[in-house]
């Protein structure tokens, strides 16, 4: 990279603008990812954080599941209890409920559950900060009064936060279910008129996670894209740019691989300098947001895209740089550089 | 080790047909001694230096490069024989902006892969030859026409080559710096031994060659002075 380095030293104003690109994209993705990672956790950790590996739902009619729509039965619930390698199988209705502590009041996803004892609730943090709720204090559930019997867990459904409760009625919404390798799941479903599926796959039933998921990771994909493309035209605008220094170089004996490992090594580092900074723009950031926004801090929010964005940006470079290869190195002999 | 060309045709397409460049040319520079190549615009002179640097393949003909035949050489032999037996003098100082004077020296050895601190020191050592000690450190931009025709010769001397190609070094010079480059470039030559070879139009810098040859319509005639013979 002996070339390469000094480039970078002498076309300083050049690469600090594309490294201020990188930088901005980086901050950018980075925050939409953490972003998109908190909005995600706000409508599912209810469910990913349910202590089961499959959730049962009532057989769709128009094929497609959906939380609000499934009434699975006590009958389907006890016969699915006892399907050979269904280790356990809980009910949990979920709906949504208005609850008040004294004057304040907030709207709770309710998660029933059988056991638990009858007149108590748990709330989420989130949920007890909503009512300023403590243990001990009476909780108004649906016009039910129950005691708040702890505070416990973060756990958002649907943008809501949880509060647990028994549950006595004989329809649940799902069963959560845990199993073992030996367990026949479809055949259950074809027996009972369920349908069962992975804990991960059932988040696409809860129907504002999906529209609001999918549009964020569009977001992002194009994000990542445009990156690409960005870093691309710069790398070609500067490889044409540079186009009789390398035709130079070739006429003094530089090999086309040299030249490329040249070129491909400047762009790496100017995509790990940039995207280390906007990384570390966006962890800061993120902090200070995580306090008043959905955020999730975490290295698969910050480390993940970031390294997409430097594999896709050599990947953009790398067209760019292609060119040298059809740099004929006669025209250093036709005309000068200066 | 000499510069051997022999034979060489070569032609350029031209509409539906082929034009000739150079037509049977022979051309031997041994080591030690500036062959001046002359002609007007056009006449293959050109051409001729690029087919002795290895930058065109020839239609026919042998180009041996300090005892290396190219004929068969591919890309990559070729460029490992310009980093090692060829130094080129380009007509424009062809300078990388970005880099130094002794940087530009440098880079040859790093295509070569000397060690650095044995890089710089040649490297200084070749600007002082060339007058420009004061100056290595100072980027083309800094440097007049003069001192960048200059660093482009010592950075075609950077890898000690055996053959040394010099393409109109006095055409973007005045009089007085034009004699001072060609007093140069055979001074070099008869000090370190290689064959060389130097294309210009401008005959007035020509006492000191040792050889002088014409080309007209892709022809060399033969010699038409040996300069340094015939003023001994």
């Amino acid at each position: 990279m002996f070339v390469a380095w000094r480039d970078l030293r002498f076309a300083k104003g050049r690469f600090a603008l594309m490294g201020t690109v990188v930088v901005l994209m980086t901050l950018l993705v980075g925050l939409l990812s953490g972003l998109t990672a908190g909005l995600a956790a706000q409508s599912t950790s209810a469910i990913t954080g349910l202590k089961a590996d499959h959730l049962v739902f009532a057989e769709p009619g128009n094929g497609s599941l959906s939380f609000g729509q499934s009434t699975v039965t006590r009958e389907q619930a006890d016969q699915y209890a006892r399907v050979p390698g269904v280790t356990s199988a809980e009910p949990i209705a979920i709906s949504t409920a208005s609850a008040a502590v004294g004057e304040r009041t907030a709207t709770l996803a309710a998660f029933g559950v059988r056991n638990s004892s009858p007149g108590t609730a748990v709330l989420s943090t989130g949920a007890a900060d909503a009512l300023k709720a403590h243990e001990g204090d009476q909780l108004t559930l649906q016009g039910h009064k129950v005691t708040v019997a702890a505070i416990n867990g973060d756990a958002s459904y649907s943008h809501l936060p949880v509060v647990w409760t028994h549950f006595a009625g004989p329809n649940a919404t799902v069963l959560a279910v845990t199993t073992d390798k030996s367990a026949d799941l479809a055949a259950a479903d074809a027996r009972l008129g369920t349908r069962t599926v992975t804990k991960d796959d059932a988040l696409s039933a809860i129907g504002s996670y999906s529209a609001e998921n999918g549009s964020l990771q569009l977001m992002r994909g194009f994000l990542f894209v445009i990156a690409a493309l960005v870093i691309g035209a710069f790398f070609t605008v500067w490889t044409i740019q540079r186009s009789r220094d390398i035709a130079v170089l070739k006429a003094l004996g530089a090999t086309t691989k040299y030249l490329l490992r040249d070129a491909l090594g400047q762009a790496v580092v100017l995509l790990i300098g940039g995207t280390a900074l906007g990384t570390g723009l966006a962890a800061a950031l993120g902090a200070v947001a995580s306090g008043t926004v959905p955020f999730v801090l975490s290295a698969g929010t910050l480390l993940g895209p970031a390294a997409v964005l430097v594999v896709l940006g050599v990947l953009g470079a790398a067209l760019a740089v292609r060119r040298i290869t059809s740099v004929d190195p006669l025209t250093a002999l036709t005309s000068g550089a200066h | 080790m000499s510069l051997n060309l022999s034979g060489i045709t070569l032609t350029y397409p031209d509409g539906d047909s082929r034009l000739t460049a150079l037509d049977q040319v022979d051309l031997h520079v041994p080591a030690g001694s500036v062959a001046a190549v002359v002609g007007p615009s056009g006449s293959g002179k050109s051409s001729l230096l690029a087919v002795a640097a290895t930058l065109i393949r020839p239609d026919r003909g042998r180009v041996v490069v300090g005892g290396v035949d190219t004929t068969e050489l591919d890309r990559a032999a070729l460029a490992e024989l310009r980093r090692t037996k060829i130094g080129i003098v380009f007509q424009q100082p062809n300078l990388l902006a970005s880099l130094t004077a002794v940087e530009q020296l440098e880079v040859m050895a790093h295509l070569s892969g000397t060690p650095r601190s044995e890089a710089t020191k040649r490297a200084k050592e070749l600007l002082d030859a060339v007058g420009l000690a004061d100056r290595a450190t100072h980027r083309p931009g800094r440097l007049s026409g003069g001192q960048q025709q200059r660093v482009n010769i010592a950075r075609a001397l950077m890898n000690e080559p055996a053959v040394l190609l010099v393409d109109e070094p006095t055409s973007a010079l005045d009089q007085d710096r034009g004699a001072a480059v060609v007093d140069l470039l055979t001074t070099i030559t008869h000090r370190q031994a290689t064959a060389t070879v130097l294309v210009t139009h401008d005959r007035s810098h020509l006492e000191g060659v040792d050889s002088v040859h014409e080309v007209v319509d892709g022809r060399i005639h033969q010699p038409a002075r040996a300069g340094a013979e015939e003023n001994r």
